[in-house]
Formats: structure tokens, C-alpha cells, sequence
């Protein structure tokens, strides 16, 4: 009776810990969200009192339309952060594969979904020459994609010939990023398929990162490398992949660039990745690797378009919205370092 | 006598300018614990690092089960069962217990055989860890967990892989005596199925403890082997070095009412330190002795500056002191000598000179700002023979000086600084056997020189050898003050675990 007594009282000491383990480590876990969804809503109470004209549809969907773009670089990149990489490459490859595009379609007069795999492609093989080159010859990834940055860059002006290449031939293009499937099935909600593209690409995203064995090896590889490699695990083989994936992301963001302009612009593009590489790092990404969200990420394009879109809707400069942009960045990176000296 | 579980024979291992091994051998039973020993770059770790698929033999075989086999690459030693748990731990902080274990070989969902079973990897986990006794849940991060608790994890993943053949490499080097005991209990229970496990050490005490043979291996070629119950440690010593060592160093008795140097009252911050106090006096040793967690570290670490104070006074030669960072400490004359020398103590990549005139480096600097440079070398030159410094020159990497090179510059760098109060932490970790002894004469040459010491050490031995007195700490507070030469190991033990309630 006695004894039956000590292991129930046991039982429940255990069972008690066990939940307040749980408890915390849920805390912990959303308190990041939360306060990042948080900074999110604060963003949106502020420029709704300030602006009558911010808190409408339009404006609402103009702010996630214009996340699209960035926010597929961004989600790409997360993945190659993840693995305390860093791609800066992601800016202009984005460019050149929408060059590419333009080339199958325009050039070549290739049917519009070949033109999207061409881009698509042109994508990955970038992020496969960024991955051979960081893993097999061994160069550090700033490096290698900064070489990578300039060579898309390049070639992106040499295909071109410098000079905007037009969809004329093709009306359907135009319609990826700008018609509306939802709005066809809904009449009156007519939800760019930009959007919808960029959740489904989001959503993917995070399938991959927090269900598959890529983003497990992703967060492997970032934690501890050497580990990880004396763990069996073809340390260079993944690190090829993440690249890639990283590619598909970027190859995708050419697309809903180049459809929602009609046109291949191939000076634009420099200058993307940063914003993306910032995006990540406000959505509590670390830059030293093994731990990140997608969520975080989308929050983190979000705040920073909402925050454009603001500012500009409150007549703030242009010049001035970069400042606050930038003041923006640190202020969220150094939210994230408190939070975890006192996690 | 039945076959062994593993033979090595013949091992031939060349390196650009080093032959690391040279006829390397090494026997392993199945449901023994078999040591292997040898000073740091003897070749143990290489010849390992071949059995387990990390670097490929030149010459030799290995015969595992009676067959000969090819081993090439650390995934094909853990699928035929030889698995290593490294002394730095190869875990990675931010993922679970469980996908740690299963990384690379993840359950899949039955149905979409891309997902991964999250469910099924915490099951088999929780398996796991119920045969080794331990209370962790599958899905706390590594992060979060005891460096025994890794080592456990560790363990526990090469279970996984069924191993036979498990190595250790120094797995007690940052366990305290308590968990150590825990880890020869499962070591043992593992011996009793059958498994054979080659234990690296240099704590030759507790080979003495745990294992069954011993090999030696000096300058990469083998030695002997012997059961351990018939060789002395002090056989086995002469063995490792191949020349006799040094004496045991009675060190000079200190002053009884020299001049205090440094004085604590009341040190206090939450739960790591409470309300310590103590005196350092001039040319002694303090001996810090506790556990692995008893706040030793946090309380050097405190005085030093290195992390916040709550409340507490620090008396430096009876004048009060504001210690907010390690720079007001070096300016009272306070160093201290991290355990982990190679992240918090050197700068590996620079030079012995660079690494030495680092703190005062505005005593070698000319009206312009530029390095007088002869005096830099004279100065250098001077230390490194005072301390015995063994280096081809000023201009070798520290990075390729041994341990107890590296130990000395980092005594060098703050000798020069003028500091008189110095902390070691753990001063011979890593440390070869023959280098230690000359730590230890370093440590009371520096004390009669009117030097003040404080040591940290998890070592017994250590402690009892060279402390005037010693100070036994647990859960962050001071259970005894004991005189070095009425000390004993039981007597410290007994402190070391004063646990409240």
C-alpha cells in the first residue's frame, strides 16, 4: 500500500516536470513568435491611426504584393543561413533568371511554361555552381557568392544586350504574378496570384525545413559542422542541395518579377540580396547558424515592406525610409540578442 | 582464448614531415575495457581516427571479426558497429537529443517516405536512453543538457548503431567524480554484453578502476600491452615517456602571516555563487576544489571581472577594489588563466611574440604608436627562458607549440604584465604527463617569488600535491577551508558533496 503510494507520488513529480519542460520550452519557442508578430501588428496599429489610407484592401494587398519578391529571395536564403552560409548572389541571379526567361520566351519563342522552367533552372544551376564552389573548392560562401553576384550580374547585360527584354508575344505571362485566380473563383477578391504563389512557395518552404531530412541536415550542418560530418552525413552533397534550393527560390522570385514588370530589366536586381539577408535576420535568423524559421522570415518581409509602404503613404521621403529601414534592422537584431541573454 | 573483436597490425600512417605511426598494433577482446595510452602526439587519436574510417591507413591491416576489412569513411565504421565518442563532443547544440542520435539515418513516415517520423525517433530514443538509465526527454536540446548528459547522448547514439567496438577518447576529462562513476557503470554493464571498448586517458588512477589491459603507444609506434593488474602506474608512466620523470616536487611551506593579497567578503550571484568568502595570501597556493558545477569557475571568473557580481567587496592588499571587467583586474595585478586555453588565452594563429606582449602592449610602443621591436624581442626572449618556454623561435605559431608550451606563454603574457595575483583554472587540462610535472615546478617557482595562486582543479591529486590550502566548494558555496598538508581525497570528497537538504 505504502510503496504503491511512494511510485504514484513518483509518477506525478515526474509527470509534473515533464510538463512544466514543455511548458517552457513552448515559451520559449512563441515568445519569439509572438513578439515578432507583435512588432508586425505595432507597425500596422501605428501607420492605420496615422494614415486613413493605410488599413484598406488595396493598400493591404499592395504591401503583400510588394513582399512577394523579396520575400522568395529571403525564404531561399534562409535555408543557406541556416547553415551559417550566406548567399549574395541571390540578387542578381534573380535578375538573370528572369533574363533567361525573357530569352526562351521572347527570343526563342518557347510556350510560356518552358520560359518559367528555363528561369526556374537557371536558378538552381546557379545555386549548384555556388554550392560545388563553397563545397568542394572550399572558398568561403561570402566569397564565392560575391564572385557568383557579379558574374550573373554580367551575363545578365551580355544576354540582354543590355537592354529590357519585353513579353509581346506572350500575353500569358504577364498573368503569373498579375491575374487572379482567386478573384475568378471569388468575384471582388482579386488577389494577385503573386500572392498566392509566394504563401504556396512559404508554405513549401516550411515543409521542407521543418519536415524533411534537407531541413534537418540544414540545421545539422549550421549547428556543428564537423559533428555532423563525423555524424556520416555528406556534409558537401547537402550543402550542394541547400544551394540549389536556395536557387529554386531565387529562380522563382526572377519570375513573379519579371511577370509582374512584363519584362526582363536586367540592370535591376543589385542590391536585392541585402534586403532579403535582412528580412532573415529580423525574423530572428541566425547569421551564425542552426537555428531560423520560415515564419520568421515572412514576418520579417512583411515588417519591412509594411514599413516602406508606410512611409511612404506618410509622404516620408525616399532617402529617409532607407535610414529608418536600416535603424530598423539593427533595432530588430539587438530585440533578438536581449531576448536570448535572458532565454 | 577466443578471436578478437578488432586487430590492428602493421598500421603505417605518414603525414606531410611527420610519420604518425610506425607499426602501430593494437588488440582489442570482445567484453573487455581496453586502455590506451601515450603522451599527447604518441599517435593514439590517429590510430583511432583509421579504425574509425576518419583517416585512411598506409600500410597494415585490420581484422574485425576475423575478416579482414577496408574502412572508408566514418559511415562504414558505424555500420559495422565501431562507433567513437570524441572528447570534444561532436553533438549539434541547437537540434534534440533524438534527432541528434538519428541524424542521418532518420525513421521516415511510412506513408510519405520524404517526411521524416518525429514520433517514431523520440520512441526509439526514449529506449535508448531507459537502457542507460537516463532521465532526459528525447526532445530537450543538447544545448540544454550537462557536458555528462552529452557524453551520455553520445553514448547512447552509438548504442544505436548496435555497436561492438566502442572508443572513448578522454571521456572523463570534464565529467566530476560523481558523474565518472555513473559513466564506469554503464562502461561496465556495456562490457558484460559482450561489447569491447577501448578507453583513451590520461588519468592513469582510473584506468586502474575501469579497465582490463592497457597498451602503450610512444612517438607512433607500439609499446606494450599488459593486463592492468600487473603493472604499476608508475610502469606504465616510464612507459608513456620513455625516461624517467621527475620527482614528486614537496613544494616550500608558505609564510604563516604573510601579507594578504587579495580578500573576498560575501560574493554573491543567484544560485552560482553564494555569499563567498576567503583570503589569498602572498607566495601561496589556494587550492579550489569541488565538483564540476560547484562555482569555482564562476567565482574566478567573478573576481576577474568576466561576468556580473551581485553584491560582494574585493580587497586588493587591503584597498577595496571596483572590478567591473577584466581590465580593472589586470590593473590590480589579477590574471586568469582560462581552462579552455586555446578559445579564451591565445590567439592561435599569431605568433609567440604577439601572443605574449598582447596585454602590455603600450610598454613597447614608441612616441608614434609603432612596436619598438628589439624590445619586444629582448623581453620575449628573456621569459621564454625563465619559463623554459620550448619553441624554435618568437615567430612560431602558438598553434603549433604543445600544451604545456601554450600554458606557459599565456603565464608569460601576464608575468610581463606585472600580475602577481594569478587564477589558474584547470592549469594542466590537455597537458602530457611530463609536462605537467614542470607546470607544477613553474607554479612553485612563481610562489616563492612572492607570486599569490589560486588554483582550479577537478584533479585530487593535483590539488593535494601542490595546495598550502585548499577550499572545497559546492553549489556555489564554500563547505571547508582545509589545511594542504591534514587534506585527504576523502576528506575533500566529503566536502565536495555537502549538498543542502
Amino acid at each position: 500500500m505504502k510503496t504503491n503510494f511512494i511510485i504514484r507520488w513518483k509518477m506525478g513529480v515526474l509527470i509534473k516536470m515533464e510538463t512544466a519542460q514543455r511548458f517552457r520550452f513552448f515559451r520559449r519557442g512563441a515568445l519569439r513568435q509572438l513578439l515578432m508578430f507583435g512588432s508586425l501588428f505595432l507597425l500596422f496599429v501605428f501607420f492605420s491611426i496615422a494614415s486613413p489610407n493605410f488599413c484598406t484592401f488595396e493598400n493591404i494587398i499592395s504591401i503583400i504584393l510588394a513582399t512577394c519578391v523579396n520575400g522568395m529571395l529571403a525564404l531561399g536564403v534562409t535555408f543557406v543561413i541556416i547553415t551559417s552560409g550566406i548567399d549574395l548572389s541571390i540578387g542578381t541571379v534573380m535578375t538573370l533568371s528572369a533574363v533567361m526567361s525573357g530569352v526562351f520566351i521572347t527570343y526563342w519563342h518557347l510556350p510560356v511554361w518552358i520560359g518559367v522552367l528555363g528561369g526556374i533552372g537557371t536558378g538552381i544551376l546557379c545555386g549548384f555552381i555556388n554550392g560545388v564552389v563553397i563545397s568542394k573548392m572550399k572558398l568561403p560562401p561570402f566569397i564565392a557568392t560575391l564572385g557568383m553576384m557579379m558574374i550573373a550580374k554580367g551575363l545578365a547585360l551580355v544576354i540582354s544586350g543590355a537592354t529590357p527584354i519585353y513579353y509581346t508575344d506572350a500575353p500569358g505571362f504577364s498573368e503569373i504574378s498579375m491575374g487572379s485566380i482567386i478573384g475568378k473563383l471569388i468575384p471582388g477578391a482579386d488577389i494577385p496570384n503573386a500572392i498566392l504563389i509566394f504563401i504556396l512557395f512559404a508554405i513549401l518552404a516550411n515543409i521542407i525545413l521543418t519536415k524533411t531530412a534537407i531541413g534537418r541536415y540544414d540545421f545539422a550542418i549550421g549547428s556543428n559542422e564537423e559533428a555532423a560530418r563525423l555524424s556520416g552525413l555528406n556534409v558537401d552533397k547537402w550543402k550542394i542541395v541547400i544551394y540549389m534550393l536556395c536557387g529554386l527560390f531565387v529562380g522563382m522570385g526572377g519570375i513573379l518579377m519579371a511577370s509582374r514588370l512584363n519584362s526582363a530589366q536586367p540592370a535591376l536586381g543589385q542590391g536585392y540580396e541585402l534586403d532579403a539577408i535582412a528580412a532573415v535576420v529580423i525574423g530572428g535568423t541566425s547569421l551564425s547558424g542552426g537555428e531560423g524559421s520560415i515564419i520568421g522570415t515572412v514576418i520579417g518581409a512583411l515588417i519591412m515592406s509594411t514599413l516602406t509602404n508606410g512611409l511612404r503613404i506618410l509622404s516620408v521621403p525616399q532617402e529617409w525610409q532607407i535610414v529608418i529601414s536600416g535603424i530598423i534592422v539593427i533595432g530588430a537584431v539587438y530585440l533578438d540578442i536581449i531576448r536570448r541573454r535572458k532565454g | 582464448m577466443n578471436q578478437p573483436l578488432v586487430l590492428m597490425e602493421g598500421i603505417e600512417k605518414r603525414f606531410p614531415g611527420v610519420h604518425a605511426l610506425q607499426n602501430a598494433r593494437f588488440e582489442l577482446m570482445p567484453g573487455e575495457i581496453h586502455a590506451l595510452v601515450g603522451e599527447n602526439g604518441a599517435g593514439k587519436s590517429t590510430l583511432m581516427k583509421i579504425l574509425t574510417g576518419v583517416y585512411q591507413k598506409d600500410a597494415g591491416k585490420i581484422i574485425y571479426k576475423g575478416k579482414e576489412v577496408d574502412i572508408p569513411n566514418p559511415r562504414a565504421a558505424q555500420e559495422m558497429g565501431i562507433s567513437i565518442v570524441h572528447q570534444e563532443l561532436n553533438l549539434m547544440p541547437h537540434l534534440t537529443v533524438a534527432q541528434n542520435i538519428f541524424i542521418g539515418r532518420e525513421p521516415r513516415n511510412k506513408r510519405f517516405p520524404m517526411f521524416l517520423d518525429e514520433e517514431e525517433m523520440n520512441r526509439r530514443t526514449e529506449e535508448l536512453l531507459e537502457m542507460l538509465h537516463l532521465k532526459v526527454d528525447p526532445k530537450t536540446k543538447v544545448a540544454d543538457l550537462t557536458v555528462a548528459k552529452q557524453q551520455m547522448v553520445e553514448i547512447a547514439k552509438a548504442l544505436s548503431f548496435n555497436s561492438e567496438v566502442l572508443i572513448m577518447d578522454e571521456p572523463t576529462a570534464a565529467l566530476s567524480e560523481a558523474e565518472v562513476e555513473e559513466l564506469f557503470n554503464i562502461l561496465r554493464k556495456l562490457k558484460q554484453k559482450g561489447m569491447g571498448i577501448i578507453y583513451i586517458s590520461h588519468r592513469l588512477e582510473e584506468l586502474k578502476e575501469i579497465a582490463d589491459r592497457v597498451t602503450v603507444m610512444r612517438d607512433g609506434q607500439y609499446i606494450g600491452t599488459t593486463r592492468i593488474d600487473e603493472i604499476s602506474i608508475d610502469k606504465i608512466i616510464s612507459m608513456m615517456v620513455g625516461r624517467e620523470i621527475y620527482e614528486t616536487l614537496r613544494e616550500k611551506d608558505a609564510e604563516q602571516n604573510a601579507e594578504v593579497v587579495l580578500e573576498v567578503r560575501n560574493l554573491k550571484r543567484g544560485r552560482e555563487i553564494k555569499n563567498v568568502s576567503f583570503k589569498l595570501k602572498k607566495g601561496e597556493i589556494l587550492g579550489f576544489a569541488g565538483l564540476v558545477g560547484a562555482g569555482r569557475t564562476e567565482v574566478a571568473r567573478a573576481i576577474f571581472g568576466a561576468d556580473p557580481i551581485e553584491s560582494g567587496e574585493i580587497y586588493v592588499k587591503g584597498k577595496k577594489v571596483y572590478i567591473k571587467n577584466p581590465s580593472d583586474a589586470i590593473k590590480h595585478g589579477i590574471a586568469y588563466l582560462s581552462e579552455d586555453r586555446k578559445r579564451y588565452g591565445l590567439m592561435l594563429g599569431l605568433d609567440v611574440e604577439a601572443n605574449m606582449i598582447l596585454p602590455s602592449m603600450q610598454d613597447f610602443l614608441n612616441p608614434i604608436g609603432f612596436v619598438r621591436k628589439k624590445k619586444a624581442e629582448k623581453v620575449c626572449d628573456e621569459y621564454i627562458k625563465k619559463l623554459k618556454i620550448k619553441t624554435p623561435s618568437l615567430r612560431q605559431k602558438v598553434k603549433n607549440l604543445s600544451g604545456g608550451n601554450q600554458q606557459k606563454v599565456i603565464i608569460a603574457k601576464w608575468l610581463m604584465k606585472n600580475c602577481d595575483i594569478l587564477i589558474f583554472d584547470e592549469p594542466t587540462r590537455g597537458i602530457d604527463i611530463g609536462a605537467k610535472n614542470e607546470i607544477y615546478r613553474l607554479l612553485n617557482e612563481l610562489v616563492s617569488e612572492g607570486k599569490s595562486i589560486i588554483m582550479i582543479s577537478s584533479e585530487l591529486p593535483e590539488i593535494l600535491r601542490m595546495s598550502h590550502r585548499i577550499i572545497v566548494m559546492c553549489e556555489g558555496r564554500i563547505t571547508a577551508e582545509i589545511d594542504g598538508k591534514e587534506a585527504t581525497e576523502e576528506l575533500i570528497m566529503k566536502y565536495a558533496t555537502m549538498y543542502e537538504n
